[in-house]
């Protein structure tokens, strides 16, 4: 078959200008899109012009095109509601195309709780510019000045006369009117501007209120599709072969007994490269059992996991930054009354993804690419694709589909490089699913964090200097960006080397300063991996990168520090900061939990077995405010932890959704409750042997609380910040501190599992 | 391969497929079923979850012919036209989830509940729902619909 691509012309049947009809398919589903002039540059379109941002149906429906896609937390439907806002429409008729690197511009993809913080502001803008043209088009064709004006539901009007108006929809194929913009910043900041202005958020009323999202009906209805749906004709499916362990290297591969698997086709070998390729999921599966791969004995490189946080503190930094620093805290610390230290550790976690991986890569012999993928990123896997197949980047088309919750960089772009690599070797279409232990195993990791603290307090109970010290491994030895051919393990099995690290570390005072001592140092340090090239321990970002950890340390310090002045942790927490949005979340969480004022830990707890407790920790980050408090029941018998009631408080700004950010916060609580109580990467000297769900386990139905309340704080007056994880944040400190409440006992190694509670019980009792 | 007669959503479809090809595969190659989902390929989370003679099971470890002559409903089985389940309606209510990936375990698991219980109590859903995984942590909503399917369910009869 030729291969023909679409160009961006064919979406649009009739051009010229803003004011133009559409006719879209689901592109993002359909497997070939045609273009009848055979072109094949898939380019991104340039952001320069509004029409690559938003364009107005013959039928009143607005189709806005953004490179931010949807990872589960209803930035679709906030989309909708923003654009529905600027434009005087319902949010129904705003339709939404994400992530597809022909049809939308390089907003960086997702990362960082910044959809609605920044990737929603040229979107904002696009379609504030769009109503100011409708605008001047309707004046036009009404014969008055265009303040004269409004629009109600996509229907302008004469103010006072309603009689005399015309539709957005009638308006399609007017005249060619100038819609450049004016770009400023790339990426995550990229913006546009042009002479309409949005409006001003007092007078908002779409942005603001719940709507249901659009996607949780089709969903429960079975009328969704993911990534793992995409069907292409001619495609056969893949599955992976991995190393026997770290450092181990391909000696050879045989597939005889593959061979008599019905729908078997080939073995692909490139390097340490293996995958089977076969014509259907089932004889895939099969025949990835069944051939025979030798390898080189691994090399023992992993540590005994015991030994993991020791050999970080041994381990010479590769990179080192200072992030804080205020007075001098090592003298501070030194002269005082009293010194406390305390060191926190927080193990290796894995994204542990709910479909373990997934795409559908279509790579011709003239290099031009078709690439369905979930991955957050889909601009920076254009580029990294183009890379690893040598072609320039205008030929490679990435189409996000959604996948399931990715949660940062989870594998899902080392899925997609695998289905290229294996496309690209034997000419059709590759479908390529993950098993389970591929993405257990082998999947990036959220790295292992520890971090020393210390504090010099005065013989009155003052704190006169904190020190913070981290060692970790960096949270973007695998780029968050995956936009690198070196970067995937695909790429690194074929030989390709892994130069494209960068160190990224576990800081406390970057985006969160939250406390003032009048002596403070923050030290942050990140030792080198222990293997750099395919490792299965390679770490990036996962769910608020580094955040969880280091606040597991800062916040359960601060409650290390209330209890030597003898104070309620929340008191203590406002005496040391002077945001007074932080004084609010804190008061709020303290109001509706009915706190009880007073320090940790809890006196005269009645005998029994189960005692229980209440902790508290604050979260900020990049302008996001949570207060969560945690109340706790704790086994001293068995060590099981469960949480009974979370409190959450939370404020970013402007609130977009309320309803979407509350189930999104709850969520997040869940998921941080399980990284805190369960999650820990186990590893012996070869290989990662946290390969599933009985290997990793994490939160089940009977771990919920009873309660979660969640407050929100509304600011429409401040920009939104993020929803996306800042609430993750808090969570393991929060438990941690009531755990430390209930018993008196202070855990600073995460997970606190049953066994680690339990020994820590028995410690104490003797 | 075997021709298989495997009867699905109230349909008879006829299948050449190893009988013991797990159903997953089955469902979504063979009949181009997407609901059910790989999530483990163990039945260890729940998200390849079907009806099996109103049994909740997982179709990532049943052979084909396991599943042969019995009766299977997929989550796009559940809704009568545009016309939700009430098991279905009261998740849509809740907003439960985050990215979805999962919900043919939730969904299909509290129907299968509720048919055979009317009444459960907290400690009987947490039982039913204790063996599926949600990465999202969507429980919180989780736990809220199958009260309100259950609370509407019970009004209805």
């Amino acid at each position: 078959m030729t291969p023909r691509r679409v160009s961006r012309r064919d979406f649009v049947k009739e051009s010229g200008g803003l004011i133009i009809g559409f006719s879209l398919v689901n592109s993002a589903i359909l497997p070939r899109l045609l273009a009848a002039d055979g072109s094949t540059s898939v380019a991104t379109p340039s952001p320069a012009r509004l029409d690559s941002w938003l364009r107005l149906g013959k039928d009143g429906t607005i189709r806005v095109f953004t490179g931010k896609p949807e990872i589960g937390m209803g930035v679709e439907t906030a989309f909708k509601q923003i654009v529905a806002e600027e434009l005087n429409v319902m949010p129904n008729q705003v339709e939404i195309t994400m992530g597809d690197t022909a049809l939308t511009m390089d907003q960086g993809g997702v990362g960082g709780s910044t959809s609605i913080m920044m990737g929603a502001k040229p979107l904002r803008n696009a379609a504030a510019n769009a109503r100011y043209l409708l605008a001047q088009l309707a004046a036009n064709r009404l014969g008055v000045s265009a303040d004269q004006l409004e629009v109600k539901n996509g229907i302008v009007s004469v103010q006072g006369d309603p009689t005399k108006n015309v539709s957005y929809a009638d308006l399609v194929g007017g005249t060619d009117l100038n819609d450049a913009l004016k770009v400023t910043g790339e990426g995550f900041s990229l913006n546009v501007e042009g002479p309409g202005k949005p409006k001003d958020p007092s007078q908002y009323t779409i942005v603001g209120h719940s709507i249901p999202r659009v996607d949780i009906a089709p969903k429960v209805m079975g009328r969704w599709q993911y990534v793992v749906d995409v069907r292409v004709p001619g495609m056969v499916h893949a599955r992976v072969i991995r190393p026997s362990g770290v450092g181990a290297t391909l000696v050879r591969v045989d597939d005889a007994a593959a061979k008599q698997i019905p729908g078997y086709q080939q073995t692909v070998v490139k390097g340490n490269f293996v995958g089977v390729v076969a014509a259907n999921e089932w004889a895939a599966v099969q025949a990835a059992k069944a051939v025979k791969v030798t390898w080189t004995a691994p090399k023992q490189i992993f540590p005994d996991q015991n030994d993991l946080y020791k050999q970080m503190r041994a381990t010479a930094p590769k990179a080192s930054k200072e992030t804080l620093k205020h007075g001098d805290a090592d003298a501070a610390i030194a002269s005082a009354a009293k010194k406390i230290e305390a060191r926190y550790e927080f193990p290796f976690q894995s994204h542990a993804t709910m479909g373990p991986g997934c795409a559908v890569a279509d790579v011709h012999l003239d290099g031009v690419t078709t690439v369905w993928s979930g991955g957050q990123k889909p601009h920076d896997l254009q580029k990294g694709f183009a890379e690893l197949l040598r072609v320039d980047r205008d030929k490679v088309r990435v189409i996000w589909v959604e996948d399931a919750g990715s949660y940062g960089r989870p594998g899902f772009e080392d899925a997609a490089a695998d289905a290229v690599i294996l496309s690209q070797a034997i000419g059709k279409p590759v479908r390529v699913q993950w098993m389970r232990h591929d993405m257990h195993a082998w999947g990036p990791k959220g790295p292992a964090v520890l971090c020393d603290m210390s504090a010099g307090v005065s013989a009155s109970g003052e704190v006169t200097g904190v020190k913070f010290t981290s060692i970790a491994f960096s949270g973007g030895e695998i780029l968050f960006r995956p936009d690198a051919a070196g970067n995937y393990l695909g790429g690194q099995l074929t030989g390709i080397p892994n130069t494209t690290g960068v160190d990224e570390f576990a800081q406390w005072g970057s985006n969160a300063p939250p406390y003032s001592f009048p002596n403070i140092l923050a030290m942050a340090h990140v030792v080198p991996a222990f293997y750099d090239v395919s490792s299965p321990l390679r770490t990036t970002h996962l769910r608020d990168p580094e955040g969880p950890a280091t606040s597991f340390a800062v916040e359960c310090f601060m409650d290390e520090l209330a209890v030597a002045a003898a104070l309620d942790p929340i008191e203590f927490r406002i005496q040391h900061i002077e945001e007074k949005r932080a004084h609010a979340v804190l008061r709020a969480a303290a109001e509706k939990a009915g706190w009880d004022s007073r320090p940790s830990p809890k006196k005269g707890a009645a005998g029994g077995d189960v005692v229980s407790g209440r902790g508290v920790a604050l979260g900020t980050r990049n302008g996001t405010y949570v207060g969560t408090i945690a109340e706790v029941e704790v086994n001293r018998k068995t060590g099981v932890v469960r949480v009974t009631r979370f409190v959450c408080v939370h404020d970013c700004g402007l609130i977009i959704n309320p309803e979407a950010i509350r189930t999104t916060v709850a969520a997040n609580l869940i998921q941080s409750m399980s990284r805190t109580l369960h999650e820990e990467v186990t590893f012996d000297r070869n290989n990662v042997t946290s390969v599933d769900w009985r290997s990793y386990p994490i939160s089940r139905a009977f771990d919920i609380p009873e309660q979660v309340n969640i407050v929100l704080i509304d600011h429409p007056e401040i920009p939104p910040t993020g929803a996306g994880e800042p609430s993750s944040r808090p969570t393991p400190a929060a438990i941690a501190n009531a755990v430390f409440d209930a018993t008196g006992v202070r855990i600073r190694r995460g997970p606190l599992t049953p066994g680690r509670v339990k020994a820590a019980l028995l410690k104490q009792q003797t | 391969m075997n021709r298989a007669s495997l009867k699905v959503n109230g349909q008879t479809h006829e299948v050449d497929a190893d009988p013991q090809c797990p159903l997953l595969y089955v469902l979504r190659d063979n009949l181009a079923m997407n609901n059910p989902r790989f999530g483990c390929g163990l039945g260890q989370c729940g998200a390849c979850t079907v009806l099996m003679d109103g049994r909740a099971v997982r179709s990532c470890t049943l052979p084909l012919a396991r599943a042969a002559g019995k009766e299977i409903v997929t989550l796009e089985g559940l809704s009568t036209g545009d016309k939700a389940h009430p098991v279905q309606a009261a998740f849509i209510e809740e907003q439960t989830f985050q990215c979805g990936y999962c919900l043919n375990g939730w969904v299909l698991t509290t129907k299968a509940l509720l048919d055979q219980n009317t009444h459960p109590s907290d400690s009987e859903i947490r039982t039913a729902l204790q063996s599926l995984i949600c990465r999202c942590g969507s429980h919180v909503g989780i736990l809220s619909a199958v009260r309100r399917a259950a609370e509407s369910i019970k009004g209805s009869v």
